[in-house]
C-alpha cells in the first residue's frame, strides 16, 4: 500500500486490471488476438484471464490480421465492444483496409447511422532488440485518419483509467501500449476508474522550458527534468496522453508559460506527429510567448536495427533529451 | 527397408522414397547429414550464447526441424533461390551461408551477413541466392510471386522455394499469392514448415482440415504432404515440385510435416501443449533417423556418421569463437543506408 492507499502495480497489470475490471461489468465486451488465452499474449498481458472468462471472450485467432479486424470493425457495428490485440503494433498493417477504409468511416460515411466502438490494443515501440519489422510507432498514421482516436499512456495509472475510456468510447480507439513500460510500475487504485480521452496531464511543473512528450518519451523526459533542475534549469513535462483528440489548451498554456518548448518522440521526425505538434502551437496564442524556436526531438528517419548500440542511438534517450534541453534553455537568451 | 514411418494420423500416401538412397550419390547423402547436424549445432550455440545474455533480441529454434529446411534445399540446384521466414536458421545454412558471419550478424556484428542490422530473424545473402528471412509472418509468400514472375519475364531456368510456416497459411496473402503464381504458371514451390503450431496455436484448431496441402486444389496446383522428419521424403517431394516448375508448367505446395522442439521463442512458457507429446516427437529426431538408414543401407558406416556429426561441430564452436571478436557496428551514417543510390 502507497500513501494514498493505492497498490504500486506494472504498467502491464494496469492494463489487465482495465481490461477484467470492465469486463466483468459489461458482457458486451471481448478480447480477439493471437494468443492471448492459454499463452497469455506474446507480452503476458492478457495472462489468467482465459480462465475467469473462458474462450468466449478471451479469443484466440488464426493469424489473420486481416479478419481479426474485420471481425472488431463487425462486431462494433453490432453494437459490441471488441477489444482486439494485435501481437505488434507493426502488424497493423496488415489489418490497415479494415481500420481506415471500413472502421474510421463507417461513422461518417453512413451519414451518422452507425458507430464503431472497438479498440485497438498495440504493443509499439523499440528497445528489445526485435529489429525493423517488430518495434515501430505508427501513431501518424492513424492520427492521419479522420475517424480514429489514438492514446498512449505513460504510466501504470493512465494506462488503466485511458484503457476504460477507450473501451466505452464510441469510436475506433487505438491504444499503444510501450513493450519498455510494461515492467514499469506505478500507484494504482483498485477500483474502476476513467480517465477521460483528449486530456493531457502536468507530469511535472516548471517554469522555464516545456517538454511535450507522450509514451516511453515521459519517463525519460521526467528522468532528463530531475537532472537538469541540479543545473538550476526547471522543466515542465507535458503528458499528452492522448494524441487525438489532443488538448491544444494544455499545450498552449504551458508553453505559454515557460517560452520553450522541447517536443519528443520516438517516431521518425519526417512526418512524425511533432510536426503537427509544433504547427499547433507555432499557430496558437503561445507564438507570442516563445524566446526560442520550437525544438522536436525524434527518432531518426530509419527503420530500427537490431544490433543494441544501432537501435538505442535510433530513438531519443534521456541523455539526448538532456542536452537538447539543455542547448534550448541557452537558445535566444 | 521402409525410410518413412508414417506419422500422420491420416497420412494415406506411403512414402516410395527408398530408391533415393541408391540415386544420390554418396557426397550428396554426407552433405546432407552435414547440413542438417551444423543447422543442430548453429541453434544449440545460440540458445547457449542467448542464455549468456550475449544476445539483444528474440529468436526462433527450428531444433527437430531440420529434415525439412535441408531436404527440400538439397534438392535444389546451387545457382536456384529461397525466400523464407522467422525460423529460418536451418534454410540458411542448408542454402549455404558462411555459418560465422550468421553467427556474426546473431551477435549483432559489423561483419554479420546484413551489418547488425537484421539479426536472427532477418538473415539475407542475396549473392548466395537467399533473399532472406522475414518477420512478419506469411509476408515472404507475395514476394515470392514477384521473384518467380522475375525468373519467368528473363526466361531464366532458376526456381524459387517459398518457405513458410503452417500459421502462415492463414492469412489473406497466402490465398492471393497461390492463385496469382498458378494463375501465371510461376517457377515457385511453396513449402510449408507445418510444425503443427504458430506460437500456441495447434494448426488442428484454427484450421478445419487435416492436411494443408489440400488447399492446393482451390488453386489448381498439385499439393502433397510428407513425413517432415524423412528427409529423403521432403527431398523427393520437392524435386517432383521443383521439376515441374522448371518445366514451366507452374507452382505446387509441399507441406512437411514436422515438430519444434523449443518453445516459440524466448516468451514461451510451452503451456499449449504436453511434455508427453514434446518427448514422443523427440524420439522421432530427424537427425538420428537419416544417421540409422544411412548405416542401414550401408550408405555409411556408424564412424563416417560420426565424423560428419563431430565435424559439424567444430564447425560451429569455431565459427562462434571467431565470431564473438568481431567488431561491432558504428550507429553513425545509417541515414545514407536507407535509400539506394
Ligand atoms: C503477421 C504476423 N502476425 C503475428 C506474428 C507473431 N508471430 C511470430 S511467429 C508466429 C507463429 C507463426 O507460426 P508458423 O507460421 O506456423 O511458424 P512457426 O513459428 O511455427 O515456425 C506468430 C504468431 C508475426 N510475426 N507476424
Ligand atoms: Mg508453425
Amino acid at each position: 500500500m502507497t500513501q494514498n492507499g493505492n497498490r504500486e502495480i506494472t504498467y502491464l497489470e494496469a492494463v489487465r486490471e482495465g481490461l477484467i475490471l470492465e469486463m466483468r461489468q459489461d458482457p458486451e465486451v471481448f478480447l480477439l488476438g493471437e494468443d492471448i488465452g492459454i499463452y497469455g499474449g506474446a507480452f503476458g498481458v492478457t495472462r489468467g484471464m482465459l480462465e475467469e472468462f473462458g474462450p468466449e471472450r478471451i479469443r484466440d485467432t488464426p493469424i489473420s490480421e486481416a479478419a481479426i479486424a474485420g471481425a472488431a470493425t463487425g462486431a462494433a457495428l453490432m453494437g459490441m465492444r471488441p477489444i482486439m490485440e494485435i501481437m505488434f503494433m507493426d502488424f497493423l498493417t496488415i489489418s490497415m483496409n479494415q481500420l481506415v477504409n471500413q472502421a474510421a468511416k463507417i461513422r461518417f460515411m453512413f451519414g451518422g447511422k452507425a458507430s464503431i466502438p472497438m479498440v485497438v490494443r498495440a504493443p509499439a515501440g523499440s528497445g528489445t532488440g526485435a529489429a525493423a519489422q517488430h518495434s515501430q510507432s505508427l501513431e501518424a498514421w492513424f492520427i492521419h485518419t479522420p475517424g480514429i482516436k489514438v492514446v498512449a499512456p505513460a504510466t501504470a495509472a493512465d494506462a488503466k483509467g485511458l484503457l476504460i475510456s477507450a473501451i466505452r468510447d464510441n469510436n475506433p480507439v487505438i491504444f499503444m501500449e510501450h513493450k519498455l513500460l510494461y515492467r514499469t510500475k506505478g500507484d494504482v487504485a483498485e477500483e474502476l476508474y476513467a480517465i477521460p480521452l483528449g486530456k493531457a496531464d502536468v507530469k511535472r511543473e516548471g517554469s522555464d522550458l516545456t517538454i511535450v512528450a507522450y509514451s516511453i518519451m515521459v519517463p525519460r523526459a521526467l528522468e532528463a527534468a530531475e537532472q537538469l533542475a541540479e543545473e538550476g534549469i526547471n522543466i515542465e513535462v507535458v503528458d499528452l496522453r492522448t494524441l487525438k483528440p489532443l488538448d491544444e489548451k494544455t499545450i498552449i498554456r504551458s508553453v505559454s508559460k515557460t517560452g520553450r518548448v522541447l517536443i519528443a518522440h520516438e517516431a521518425p521526425r519526417t512526418g512524425g506527429f511533432g510536426g503537427e505538434l509544433a504547427a499547433v502551437i507555432a499557430g496558437s496564442e503561445a507564438f507570442d510567448y516563445l524566446d526560442a524556436p520550437i525544438r522536436r526531438l525524434a527518432g531518426r528517419d530509419i527503420p530500427i536495427p537490431y544490433n543494441r548500440t544501432l537501435e538505442r542511438s535510433t530513438v531519443p534517450q534521456v541523455e539526448d533529451i538532456v542536452a537538447a534541453a539543455r542547448t534550448l534553455a541557452q537558445e535566444g537568451r | 527397408m521402409t525410410i518413412s514411418k508414417v506419422v500422420l494420423e491420416t497420412d494415406t500416401s506411403p512414402v516410395t522414397s527408398t530408391g533415393l538412397l541408391d540415386e544420390l550419390p554418396k557426397e550428396k547423402l554426407a552433405w546432407m547429414l552435414q547440413k542438417m547436424c551444423e543447422t543442430r549445432y548453429f541453434e544449440e550455440k545460440a540458445e547457449e550464447l542467448y542464455i549468456r545474455g550475449q544476445v539483444h533480441g528474440t529468436m526462433h529454434l527450428s531444433i527437430g526441424m531440420e529434415a525439412a529446411s535441408t531436404g527440400a534445399i538439397a534438392a535444389l540446384r546451387p545457382d536456384d533461390l529461397i525466400i523464407h521466414h522467422h525460423r529460418g536458421h536451418g534454410h540458411t545454412i542448408a542454402k549455404g551461408a558462411d555459418i560465422t558471419l550468421m553467427i556474426a550478424e546473431f551477435l549483432g556484428k559489423e561483419p554479420g551477413y546484413c551489418r547488425g542490422r537484421g539479426g536472427s530473424m532477418h538473415i539475407a545473402d542475396i549473392p548466395g541466392g537467399n533473399l532472406g528471412a522475414t518477420g512478419v509472418v506469411g509476408s515472404g509468400i507475395p514476394t515470392s510471386v514477384g521473384i518467380a514472375l522475375a525468373l519467368q519475364m528473363r526466361k531464366s531456368d532458376k526456381v524459387l522455394l517459398s518457405f513458410f510456416g503452417d500459421g502462415a497459411t492463414n492469412l489473406g496473402e497466402f490465398h492471393e499469392s497461390l492463385n496469382m503464381a498458378s494463375v501465371w504458371k510461376l517457377p515457385v514451390v511453396f513449402l510449408c514448415d507445418n510444425n503443427q503450431y504458430g506460437m500456441s496455436a495447434a494448426i488442428k484448431k484454427v484450421t478445419n482440415i487435416d492436411r494443408l496441402s489440400t488447399r492446393a486444389v482451390s488453386y489448381g496446383i498439385p499439393g502433397e504432404t510428407t513425413d517432415g522428419n524423412d528427409i529423403l521424403a521432403v527431398y523427393q517431394a520437392t524435386q517432383t515440385a521443383i521439376d515441374r516448375a522448371r518445366a514451366g508448367e507452374g507452382p505446387s505446395l509441399v507441406e512437411n510435416v514436422t515438430y519444434r522442439w523449443r518453445g516459440h521463442s524466448k516468451s514461451d512458457r510451452n503451456l499449449y501443449r504436453t511434455q508427453e507429446e514434446i518427448d514422443d516427437w523427440k524420439t522421432r529426431d530427424p537427425i538420428v533417423r537419416f544417421k540409422q538408414v544411412l548405416v542401414e543401407a550401408n550408405v555409411m558406416t556408424d564412424e563416417e556418421v560420426e565424423a560428419v556429426d563431430q565435424q559439424a561441430k567444430a564447425t560451429i564452436d569455431q565459427a562462434a569463437e571467431e565470431a564473438v571478436s568481431f567488431p561491432e557496428p558504428s550507429p553513425e551514417n545509417m541515414e545514407d543506408e536507407v535509400y539506394a543510390p
